[in-house]
């Protein structure tokens, strides 16, 4: 966004079926392990998915090896208000804001930080759960904090509550787009001058009942692998059969370049690129040869005035689906042809499957990660490349070492729209 | 009537997570036991499920104390 004020992100957080923290996370997913397992935690005997990306807990004070206790991050009375997804938000904001060393007191730069998280569905097990006891016991017992427990703005206005952060509030609802869209959303209020910090993210919990039937009855997710969930989540492999649920969240700390210098903040990298499309095709399916997400990629590339070959590293959106790879592919395929020798592309949601509204967030910090610690994140499981899946480096299997400076972070959501981020060291 | 009291509090507890020893008699949901008007609501409706009575809106306006609460559902409940 070079003709507008520079953005860059200064601080980190997450929550994923790897556990709690970025460099928990980063060193998870580095070494190959995955976050999917069986679901035990409701019933799925009569679900045709029956896997998910499970964010592991504990109630120990001090978790160990990344599990998530959430009363560290809301007090168990306050947590009976919301849906699991906000405390997600809360815990990767509270570690993303704990990094960013941000932790302003007056007036002026309460006003000038603002907040602006998504989240795919919400509150969908409070709004399941709570139809079902209006069915039993009538509207009376509905709950007075059912509403703000579902809504999807709650993450972003109880960031601002708990630390007083009264500039722009607001939020993205894209389905599997919503984390990149918050993020080059949240980024184009800071260039624009309308806040120079903006906490920006996606949160998503819908890993319950409901979601997992509702999104097996549309047909998107895997089911031949319920007994080898470490295996499920294959993208662009031969053997793939739709993608995987998964929760959590993820949070980054987004600041005005020299607002950044001037406290003397550790900078991760620039938000240099962010474009934006519609398939305008069908509200499930992408669009023939992914056009929207290589017209969202073309974006990206106008808005950082690069050209293709300046792309190191794209974390795709891989989700694992049939068609939805094979259609990313030939996307990136077309934009990046003369380049393709020197690109490397993969997704992390084979390790920690689909992570929906939050899915986006995530995959920015591990793309930001990529570029601090020249390592490319692995594609699990990919053992037999697809047909059409072939003439990329899509780091199959194990990571590998590789200095990258400008990387490309993909998400499309269903409804046909399309994101993508593009992030640079700086 | 001293379990009545006993269950009251439990639930203040509980719903407000407050100490116990804050839940006196006298105690003002709001102003001394930091709920907010929804918690208010909230837990009318949970002395209305733990006690299976009916707090109209009406009466629930007058449950401002724990004491309130305790003596509105001694009149009230059948047990």
């Amino acid at each position: 966004m070079s003709d507008l004020r520079r953005v860059v992100i200064t601080g980190m957080g997450m929550v994923s079926p790897l556990g709690v923290g970025v460099e928990h996370n980063w060193n998870a997913i580095a070494n190959g392990k995955s976050g999917i397992k069986k679901i035990e935690h409701f019933e799925v005997s009569d679900i045709k998915s029956q896997i998910a990306g499970v964010v592991p807990t504990t109630k120990d004070e001090t978790p160990t090896d990344g599990a998530f206790n959430a009363d560290l991050y809301m007090l168990p009375k306050d947590q009976r208000k919301v849906g699991i997804f906000i405390v997600y938000g809360m815990a990767a904001s509270q570690e993303a804001v704990e990094d960013s060393g941000w932790a302003p007191t007056d007036d002026e730069s309460l006003e000038r930080t603002g907040v602006l998280i998504g989240s795919g569905i919400g509150g969908l097990d409070e709004i399941y759960k709570t139809s079902l006891l209006m069915n039993e016991r009538g509207p009376r017992r509905v709950s007075p904090f059912f509403v703000p427990a579902c809504l999807i703005n709650l993450i972003s206005g109880h960031v601002s509550i708990r630390y007083g952060f009264k500039g722009p509030n607001h939020s993205v609802v894209t389905a599997c787009a919503t984390g990149t869209h918050a993020i080059g959303d949240a980024a184009r209020l800071i260039a624009l001058d309308d806040a120079d910090v903006m906490v920006a993210g996606g949160a998503e919990g819908a890993v319950c009942r409901l979601g997992v039937a509702g999104f097996s009855a549309a047909r998107a997710l895997s089911t031949h692998y319920n007994d080898t969930p470490d295996i499920a989540s294959r993208p662009w492999d031969e053997g793939r059969d739709g993608f995987i649920m998964g929760e959590g969240a993820g949070a980054v700390v987004l600041e005005e370049y020299e607002h950044a210098k001037a406290r003397g903040a550790k900078i991760y990298g620039e938000i240099i690129g962010y474009g934006l499309s519609g398939d305008a095709y069908h509200i499930t399916s992408p669009a023939e040869n992914g056009d929207g997400g290589y017209r969202a990629m073309k974006a990206a590339l106008k808005r950082a005035k690069l050209n293709p070959e300046n792309i190191d590293y794209i974390n795709a959106h891989g989700t694992s689906t049939i068609t939805g790879d094979a259609m990313e592919f030939a996307a990136v395929k077309r934009m990046f042809d003369g380049s393709l020798d020197s690109l490397s592309m993969s997704s992390t949601k084979s390790a920690i499957g689909h992570l929906l509204g939050a899915a986006g967030a995530v995959e920015a910090i591990y793309s930001t990660k990529a570029i601090q610690t020249g390592i490319l994140p692995p594609t699990l499981n990919l053992e037999n490349l697809s047909e059409n899946c072939q003439g990329i480096d899509l780091v199959p299997k194990v990571a590998k070492e590789k200095s990258v400076t400008t990387v490309m972070s993909n998400s499309f959501g269903f409804g046909g729209t399309n994101a993508s981020l593009i992030i640079r060291a700086i | 009537m001293s379990d009545i009291a006993d269950r009251v509090k439990k639930i203040v507890v509980e719903h407000l997570g407050v100490e116990e020893d804050k839940v006196a008699e006298g105690a003002s949901f709001i102003d001394d036991l930091g709920a907010d008007s929804l918690d208010t609501v909230e837990l009318v409706m949970a002395f209305e499920e733990e006690f299976s009575i009916e707090i109209s809106d009406e009466a629930a306006k007058d449950i401002q104390t724990v004491g309130d609460a305790v003596s509105f559902i001694k009149d009230n409940a059948d047990e």
